[in-house]
């Protein structure tokens, strides 16, 4: 090693054992520490976050055992996590209402689900008819904007006094709530492909058909499965609202009528399972959209 | 025959106050089967919107645009167009988004990918015929939207700034490997850039352009792509004496516009 190199040398580990400055508590709040390798100084959010979600799961579960348990929280207000799972297999067992627990999830899992197909089947085509023309958009934007921020609850009346209290007005009312949302995300998504690539098919030679099946359709498929996620959510959310009149089964008039027989354990039991298969289907439907559009925001 | 364009104009009528905007005036142009016509300019001087005439995206307020003797009404497979970027269909993988074009135009598979492979080939992309085209750098990425507009079989090959996405090292390459493919192929060629190195490097013609109203205010023949492929390498011929002087003649040119804007 020549004296220079060894001048560098020296000045490198000088450089490495100077002393790491220690960055006050206020300061650490103020600046980023400088990142470790594989992550970006300065992205918003960025860590994992996974066990603290676990942590924070066990210990709502500890809270509600603990208030329960020790007697804080009367079981008519909040039965123990116990009352509830027994609850559980106690319905699985014997039913309610002298229906299976298992029919009560078909028919409500039978209603979103239909209603939701129904939505998408009418509304992703008209959402894209939307975007591409302007005669469309001009006739069906002012309805659709028009009832889409009423609450289902508003126009559940309207639906039994027109299509009665069978399965029509149930099955129509949680398909309005997945329409709008489905229909708007494909109309906005008919705007993703990028002008350049309608041009470029063009010059290739292809006829406004073409475009639209080869272009613009596949470079819409990401925000429309961001859509049909929503709007399944929304078709969740209006469940109950349909199951309120004159239902004798299904998930939401379990819970419905369970709270009036003030059984509360049944009422959470059934909110959990709503919960559980609302948050599998989207599981589901992220899966869909990773093996569909594996190319998603990154071109 | 080849591409004529006679006294076209472009006028963008007045709106909100403003005075109607001359986006180009007067623009005659002759392209022969295999020029190499380069147009470059300030920004806002029209270039972008004349190659949208060319292609058949914008009709010209006044003057006309023939093809082999056709006027042209609209876009076509004739005239194949290759984007800065953002052109690709990421949901295809390289040899789909090749075959893209003669998909459209109802040929069978077999021929697609038999007429694609040649130009897969010719652009060094073997190897990556059935990659993602959004895993592929941006290099290459170029590569596949040539070698897609070729698979057409233009006329003419239109390019918007092809190479204004990329790093200076493979900008280089990507010059010398477009002017190969330009001398295997035998088409005709335009381009539009901002690099003036770059315009004088590969052009047979080259068509300066100034704003206000967009139009065409010097034209230059240029030998020097053929000395390139005459087996010259492209330093040498980007640092022999005429082509600096030169360059630097068109860069005068080009920054005087440009202060006049600002």
């Amino acid at each position: 090693m020549g004296e220079k190199a060894e001048q560098i040398q020296k000045t490198a580990d000088k450089a490495v054992a100077a002393p790491v400055t220690k960055m006050g508590f206020f300061a650490s709040l103020i600046r980023s520490r400088a990142t470790n390798p594989g992550e970006t100084y300065g992205v918003p959010g960025q860590g994992r976050t996974f066990w603290l979600s676990v942590g924070s799961v066990l210990t709502l579960l500890f809270v509600w055992w603990l208030v329960t348990t020790l007697g804080w929280v009367k079981p008519l207000f909040m039965p123990s996590p116990q009352a509830t799972v027994g609850k559980f297999f106690q319905i699985l067992d014997q039913g309610f209402t002298n229906t299976a627990f298992a029919h009560h999830v078909a028919i409500s899992a039978a209603r979103v689900f239909g209603a939701f197909m129904l939505a998408c089947a009418i509304g992703i085509p008209l959402g894209l008819a939307m975007g591409m023309s302007p005669l469309v958009r001009g006739v069906f934007d002012p309805p659709i904007e028009f009832y889409r921020p009423i609450p289902p609850l508003a126009y559940l009346p309207l639906m039994i006094i027109w299509f009665g209290i069978g399965e029509t007005s149930k099955v129509l009312l949680i398909f309005l709530s997945i329409f709008a949302p489905v229909t708007l995300g494909a109309r906005s998504g008919v705007r993703s492909a990028a002008i350049e690539q309608i041009h470029a098919a063009y010059s290739f030679g292809a006829s406004r058909w073409q475009v639209m099946r080869y272009v613009i359709l596949p470079s819409a498929l990401p925000e429309i499965l961001t859509s049909m996620r929503i709007g399944v959510g929304f078709g969740w959310t209006t469940l109950v609202a349909a199951e309120m009149v004159a239902a004798t089964e299904g998930l939401g008039y379990m819970v419905l009528s369970a709270s009036q027989f003030l059984q509360t354990s049944t009422v959470i039991m059934g909110i959990v399972v709503i919960a559980a298969i609302a948050y599998l289907f989207d599981m589901t439907m992220r899966f869909t959209e990773k093996k569909l559009v594996p190319w998603k925001g990154r071109m | 025959m080849g591409l004529e364009i006679r006294n076209a104009s472009i006028v963008y009528p007045a709106s909100e106050g403003d005075a109607p905007v001359e986006a180009l005036k007067g623009i005659d142009l002759r392209m022969e089967n295999d020029d190499f016509v380069v147009a470059l300019g300030a920004s806002g001087c029209g270039k972008s919107t004349l190659l949208n005439v060319i292609a058949g995206f914008l009709a010209p307020s006044t003057g006309e645009v023939i093809l082999d003797g056709e006027s042209i009404s609209g876009p076509g497979a004739d005239r194949s167009v290759v984007f800065q970027k953002h052109a690709l269909l990421p949901w295809l993988n390289v040899i789909d988004n090749v075959t893209f074009g003669l998909k459209l135009q109802g040929y069978d598979t077999e021929t697609r990918n038999e007429a694609a492979l040649e130009f897969i080939k010719l652009l060094g992309l073997t190897e990556f015929i059935h990659a993602p085209v959004y895993k592929l750098s941006g290099g290459m990425q170029q590569r596949v939207g040539i070698a897609r507009a070729l698979a057409c079989d233009p006329k003419i090959l239109l390019m918007d700034e092809p190479l204004g996405a990329l790093d200076a090292l493979t900008r280089e390459k990507a010059q010398e490997l477009i002017l190969r493919v330009w001398n295997d192929t035998h088409k005709s060629v335009f381009l539009i850039t901002h690099s003036v190195e770059e315009a004088i490097f590969m052009g047979t013609k080259l068509i300066v352009m100034s704003p206000r109203p967009g139009r065409i205010t010097y034209r230059f023949d240029l030998p020097f792509s053929r000395q390139f492929l005459a087996g010259h390498s492209a330093r040498d011929v980007k640092s022999s004496h005429e082509f600096i002087e030169l360059r630097e003649k068109v860069l005068e040119i080009v920054f005087a516009d440009q202060e006049e804007t600002v």
